[in-house]
């Protein structure tokens, strides 16, 4: 089979002609109308990844500008929706990063077991590929029935996807190396339940966990809790907004609390940098300790 | 003509081609470079580490909104695509594009689009065709574009590829490469701080 050539395919942002000042300006008009209107404000999100977003919503919607794409989402909110979810979803897997979710098991999970009751917040959920992989940890560990789970996204409909626990069929294969990469001590396929139209997994694995909308961006923190999770979430936000989650995230942990953050992400010239120690360099784990 | 950053993408074969350009460079070169090599998405911080050995350029592995540094050259992570603005590096976890993550076309057309004509972009070795659209963006932007002469390649099918989307581009073995980059007039330097 011939490989696909990328020659064609969808577009990586505006046609070569599109003048690139313009185009600022019109990406800083539509995430203020969005955000006026509908009140989701996108206005501090990282630049290049929100543009390529909204160029694919623009090719998909048939459209040829950014200004078409404002009109369209301002007056008609099924299209919004659209662009919602193009804006708000986090592309992820289960054990993304195996490594991770050793060191999880092996070095946080012991410090967790000191508590008789953890509180744990899965920021910016997104399809909940996280939650029930860390869930399958927690539970493995003897855990999950002294947790309790918060998950949240600003967005309802991938909320709704993550509590139903139905993830494609065609990633098992992957999840399940991942799963034995991270340290996994079952049979991954005894958490899930093979349907023809996707693997369902176990409700038992979101006994404890609640779905819930929360704005990073916008809400405040609502609990305290004994770990946060939130892996790949901030590299979608600009400098300015990365650092008032990390003021939401520094609020909402106990002393002593852990943060997670993607291996690829750091506290380095945030202003809580010196609030952490880092429990592991690597995975970017880090522990509250003033 | 003054240039701001290069981009150089490359897959199979390539960690021999980066060992060849890299090590050429001299310790005076003052343009960043984004390394994007296909790689398998749990390989970790390998890269880097061994292409630090050919090199006194200081080579980073690329973190989320990593500022940009006159002769530093930067690695694309396994599993994140990288997306160049003005100043910084940022990291996404969007879908792979073309089964590449990270995607060599995402990373040239960000940076063309960013830095226009400041941008020298390098297709090298590879068995199959992603870059070759970053390199027309590079190309129609006004950037330099750079494409390892096929025939010398331990695969010819990216660079083959890129000179269809690009038949301007210049056609070099590893060697005119280096020297062509060490010999490229360099902007003023880059700020220190990103963002």
């Amino acid at each position: 089979m011939a490989l696909p050539l990328s020659d064609s395919g969808p577009l990586e942002g505006p046609p070569v002609s599109y003048d690139p000042d313009l185009e600022r300006i019109e990406i800083e008009l539509l995430l203020e109308g969005v955000y006026r209107h509908y009140g989701f404000d996108f206005r501090s999100y990282a630049y290049a990844s929100i543009r390529r977003r909204l160029w694919k919503r623009v090719e998909a919607e048939g459209l040829r500008s950014i200004s078409e794409l404002q009109a369209l989402a301002l007056h008609d909110a099924t299209a919004m929706d659209r662009l919602l979810l193009d804006l708000s979803i986090s592309v992820t897997a289960m054990f993304r990063d195996p490594d991770f979710y050793r060191v999880f098991r092996q070095e946080v999970v012991p410090l967790l077991r000191t508590y008789p009751f953890i509180r744990i917040w899965h920021a910016g959920c997104s399809t909940g590929e996280e939650v029930y992989s860390a869930a399958i940890v927690l539970e493995e560990e003897g855990l999950l029935d002294r947790a309790r789970i918060y998950a949240t996204d600003i967005n309802d409909r991938v909320l709704k996807q993550a509590k139903a626990g139905i993830f494609p069929l065609n990633r098992m294969q992957e999840y399940t190396e991942n799963y034995i990469n991270a340290g996994g001590q079952r049979s991954f396929s005894e958490y899930y339940t093979a349907m023809y139209d996707g693997a369902l997994f176990s409700p038992s694995l979101t006994r404890n966990t609640v779905f819930s909308q929360h704005n990073l961006v916008t809400d405040r923190s609502f609990s305290e809790f004994h770990m946060v999770f939130c892996r790949n979430v901030l590299i979608y936000f600009d400098r300015a907004l990365q650092d008032r989650v990390h003021a939401l995230f520094y609020d909402s942990l106990v002393m002593l609390g852990i943060l997670a953050l993607g291996s690829k992400e750091s506290l380095r010239f945030s202003q809580y940098e010196d609030c952490y120690e880092m429990l592991h360099v690597k995975e970017r784990i880090y522990r509250k300790v003033r | 003509m003054t240039y701001e950053i290069a981009v150089i993408g490359t897959s199979w074969g390539g960690l021999a081609a980066l060992h060849q350009i890299l090590g050429a460079l001299p310790s005076s070169f003052r343009l960043p470079v984004v390394v994007v090599q296909h790689r398998h998405k749990d390989s970790g911080q390998f890269l880097p580490r061994v292409l630090q050995d050919d090199t006194s350029l200081c080579v980073c592995d690329v973190e989320d909104k990593t500022p940009i540094v006159s002769g530093n050259i930067y690695i694309a992570p396994a599993n994140y695509h990288v997306l160049i603005e003005r100043g910084h590096l940022s990291l996404s976890t969007d879908e792979p594009v073309a089964f590449s993550r990270p995607s060599i076309d995402v990373t040239f057309i960000s940076a063309a689009d960013a830095y226009r004509k400041g941008v020298v972009g390098i297709v090298l070795t590879g068995a199959n065709s992603d870059g070759a659209r970053g390199l027309k963006r590079v190309s129609d932007r006004g950037g330099l574009a750079i494409v390892q002469r096929p025939e010398t390649a331990e695969s010819s099918i990216m660079p083959a590829a890129a000179l269809r989307q690009v038949p301007g581009a210049r056609v070099l073995t590893l060697a005119e490469i280096a020297d062509v980059l060490a010999a490229l007039t360099v902007a003023p330097a880059q700020r220190r701080t990103g963002t």
